[in-house]
């Protein structure tokens, strides 16, 4: 991966920012998120890392995660985050940022057994438009 | 009759957990002599104490045998604890049944048995102690403090403050030391000469420092309270006293050379100083690279100064002082740039280290502080930074962490986004160690608020392409490779001792660790001074340290050797050598071979004998080993006592 300054510093970026009104650098990769994260064993790409992607200006991978709509927004990250970061709400962003796209939800199948109530909930609401 | 006490302590379970205490104690009982055995939990605390105080009265002992922790540990608390209660402290001895015995066996029965053997062997050897009462010396009241950067400054300031004299040896042309050199600091990015500069006016002000800048100590010879130091004055070729700093010779002096003290990216002219503000001010002639000193002709600064101070004949001068303490401040150096082929450092005049970096940055450095690479000077738009680089590198560099380099990258990364608004500072670093009032902050400021992106991983290769630098690591935090077209590489190079600090260790006879360092009497308690009594450090002549703990160090270093000086007389463990002149055949055997250079033949009437300076004597005891006539004894450690302890053991 090449990277210099227009990669890490994208409109798009901004963009995802400004709608999450969450500032990706302050993440520090301590990772406890997706330690608590009950969707854990599910995500594929851990939570901590999407955010990792974004601050390497990988907002394309980030987008392509299924990470991001198996996110329940439970906001258990943003309870337990040192920093301070809102990761539920950068989820949240980069969903936008692809409805907006017109681009489809992934085809995910029912949530997961053993994954709180909020999943359903938070699922009913992204897949009902 | 002797009359001798064992104290069997228990240290908790450290020792009562392996060995069984009491049978030692009983074992002991009946040994002759041995008129009273106890055990007990903490021997070192206060009612331990009491308890061998107690018995020493009660029992009226001559001799007390400790089986406790090591003698380095604990054996001064017993000898003052004997003191107290009126016997001779020397009449203590400890018999080391923990690091010696238990910490290093498992089996108790066998541990047990050990025990009691080494307290036999320490009860056969306080027999035949002798009382001996402690040495007296008198104590110059002057320091010499060795380097003039933070560290010596300050802790050359401190002892003046306290009223006591103080000479200051700087090898350079100037005080203030790597200091001078930096831009900004951390934490709180303050410029380096507001701070430093009056400091060092203040020095070469204080009516109690002496500053010889240029000079070297060449030999110290005596004791804690009477050092005799041999310090010589380099030639800078110019005349101190006459001249008047004007600087007309280095303006007009027609050779430029690189400078090491710009770290290569500026030049110097053959005389003159290091920056402008250097203290003192007063120029040198650089020898190797001065067109008279090479041809023969120029003197174009003998012809311009207007008060006649070149002189091209001056030598080399020598003088001798008396001083009560040393403190030795000879700071740190970086890594030589040969060491890191991988990353051109030496080979793209664009890969650079630290030090350089803040000479770009200094306001008074080679670009008046305008960061430019140096190969073309274009401002560099995406700037690399490396940390560890031969820190932490037990295979090809060195195994320790340096300590300073993650906090002034941090610094750098801040003062170019600060420059160069538009500019992306890119941190490759293995972990951030910033273990610091302020500094985790600091360095969260350098990312959040200056956009510094860490990149976790080691860089592997630095390489030209198209004009820029190629830069090829990895962020082992995505598990990914990373590429960099970097304008300018910057690498965090490893601290290392200086050069020349061995040889100054070898001069002042203290130790130094296996990279070079100089050590320190302990590591935890002791941590200022030397294993050599009067002899002290400050400063990242023992470590990688930072500003604030280099003057930390060094104000430790000045309590301690104010302390020394706070006393009309100081008092040493008499357990020296000593010479029974009777027997001695002056054969000067022990001379050659002892470390400290404490033996001189001495003229009795009609031949000459050995004779031992106690306040050189260390007690190592060689040359009682070396004697062939059994002339020479180590108090305390006379052969009879060894042969007792040695007999004892193997019965
Ligand atoms: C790139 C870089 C950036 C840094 N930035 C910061 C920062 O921002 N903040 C911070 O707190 N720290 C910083 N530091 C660390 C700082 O430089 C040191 O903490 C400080 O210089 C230590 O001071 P010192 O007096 O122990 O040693 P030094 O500064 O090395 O001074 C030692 C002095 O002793 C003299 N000397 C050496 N040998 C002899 C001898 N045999 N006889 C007589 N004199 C001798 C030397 O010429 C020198 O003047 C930085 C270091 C580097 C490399
Ligand atoms: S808990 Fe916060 S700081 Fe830690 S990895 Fe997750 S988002 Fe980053
Ligand atoms: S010209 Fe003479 S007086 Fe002026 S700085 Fe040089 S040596 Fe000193
Ligand atoms: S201080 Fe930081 S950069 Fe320097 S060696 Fe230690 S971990 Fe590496």
């Amino acid at each position: 991966m090449r990277i210099n300054r227009d990669t890490l510093r994208t409109d798009l970026i901004a963009k995802l920012q400004e709608i999450s009104g969450e500032t990706v650098a302050l993440c520090y990769q301590c990772g406890k998120c997706s330690a608590g994260c009950p969707l854990e064993r599910e995500m594929g790409i851990l939570p901590h890392r999407v955010i990792r992607l974004l601050q390497l200006g990988q907002v394309e991978e980030a987008l392509a995660a299924n990470a991001i709509w198996l996110c329940a927004a439970c906001h258990t990250c943003a309870a337990r985050c040192p920093r301070g970061v809102d990761l539920s709400r950068t989820m949240e962003a980069l969903r936008v940022i692809l409805l907006r796209r017109g681009v489809p939800r992934a085809a995910l199948g029912p949530p997961p057994p053993g994954a709180p109530q909020q999943t359903i909930v938070s699922f009913l609401r992204k897949y009902s438009s | 009759m002797p009359r001798i006490g064992v104290f069997v302590c228990w240290c908790g379970l450290n020792i009562a957990g392996t060995v069984d205490v009491e049978r030692v104690a009983e074992a002991a009982r009946a040994i002759p002599g041995v008129v009273h055995a106890e055990t007990y939990k903490y021997f070192c605390s206060e009612p331990g104490q009491n308890l061998i105080k107690q018995a020493i009265q009660e029992k009226r002992l001559s001799g007390v045998v400790v089986a406790a922790c090591s003698p380095s540990m604990h054996e001064s608390t017993f000898r003052e604890a004997a003191r107290m209660a009126g016997l001779n402290p020397y009449l203590v001895q400890i018999a080391n049944i923990r690091e010696q015995c238990s910490w290093v066996h498992t089996d108790r029965e066998e541990a047990t048995v050990k025990a009691s053997a080494i307290v036999a062997a320490m009860v056969a050897k306080v027999r035949r102690d002798e009382p001996l009462e402690p040495l007296k010396f008198p104590v110059h009241r002057k320091a010499l403090v060795i380097g003039g950067g933070i560290a010596g400054m300050q802790a050359a300031t401190d002892i003046a403050e306290a009223g006591c004299p103080v000479i200051l040896v700087e090898q350079g042309p100037n005080l203030g030391g790597r200091m001078a050199q930096l831009s900004e600091t951390f934490p709180t990015l303050d410029c380096a000469s507001c701070i430093l500069t009056p400091r060092t006016a203040e020095v070469a002000r204080h009516p109690l420092i002496e500053v010889l800048a240029y000079s070297e100590v060449r030999e110290v010879t005596g004791y804690v309270g009477d050092f005799t130091v041999k310090i010589a004055r380099k030639p800078a070729y110019v005349d101190w006293d006459k001249c008047i700093g004007c600087m007309l010779c280095q303006e007009k002096c027609p050779r430029k050379i690189p400078s090491d003290f710009e770290r290569g990216l500026g030049s110097r002219k053959a005389i003159g100083v290091n920056f402008p503000q250097a203290v003192p001010n007063r120029p040198v002639i650089d020898r190797e690279h001065c067109t008279y000193f090479e041809k023969g002709k120029c003197g174009v600064c003998a012809k311009i100064c207007p008060v006649g101070a070149v002189d091209f004949e001056q030598t080399e001068t020598v003088r001798e002082e008396k001083v009560g303490a040393i403190v030795v401040a000879t700071g740190f150096d970086v890594l030589p740039r040969e060491a890191f082929g991988e990353y051109g450092y030496g080979k793209y005049p664009d890969v650079i280290d630290s030090l350089a970096f803040e000479r770009l940055n200094s306001s008074s450095g080679p670009t008046d502080g305008v960061i430019r690479r140096p190969s073309d000077g274009k401002i560099p738009r995406e700037v690399v930074f490396i940390q560890c680089v031969g820190s932490r590198d037990p295979d090809k560099g060195k195994p320790y962490c340096s300590k300073i380099c993650c906090m002034y990258t941090a610094k750098h990364a801040m003062l170019y986004r600060h420059k160069v608004p538009d500019g992306q500072a890119y941190i490759f670093y293995m972990d951030v160690r910033a273990g610091g009032k302020g500094y985790e902050e600091f360095v969260q400021r350098a990312v959040e608020a200056d956009g510094a992106l860490y990149l976790r991983g080691r860089v592997a290769r630095v390489y030209p392409e198209d004009g820029r630098l190629l830069v090829k690591g990895v962020d082992t935090l995505s598990g990914q490779a990373v590429e960099i077209a970097a304008d300018l590489v910057v690498l965090a190079t490893a601290a290392v001792p200086r050069e020349e600090a061995r040889g100054l260790a070898q001069i002042l006879k203290v130790g130094t660790d296996e990279h070079g360092f100089f050590s320190e009497a302990h590591p935890k308690l002791r941590p200022v001074e030397t294993m050599t009594r009067g002899i002290f450090l400050a400063g990242s002549v023992q470590a990688p340290r930072d500003i604030s703990e280099s003057v930390a160090q060094a104000s430790g270093a000045a309590a301690k050797v104010l302390a020394l000086f706070s006393r009309d007389e100081l008092a040493a463990d008499p357990l020296v050598a000593a010479v029974d002149e009777s027997r001695c055949s002056g054969c000067l055997a022990c001379q050659p071979i002892c470390p400290y250079h404490a033996i001189e033949p001495k003229a009795l009437k009609d031949r000459q004998v050995a004779s031992v300076n106690a306040g050189l004597c260390q007690g190592c005891g060689a040359c009682a080993a070396a004697c062939r006539s059994g002339a020479m004894k180590l108090k305390g450690f006379t052969d009879e006592q060894i042969l007792a302890e040695v007999g004892t053991l193997c019965l």
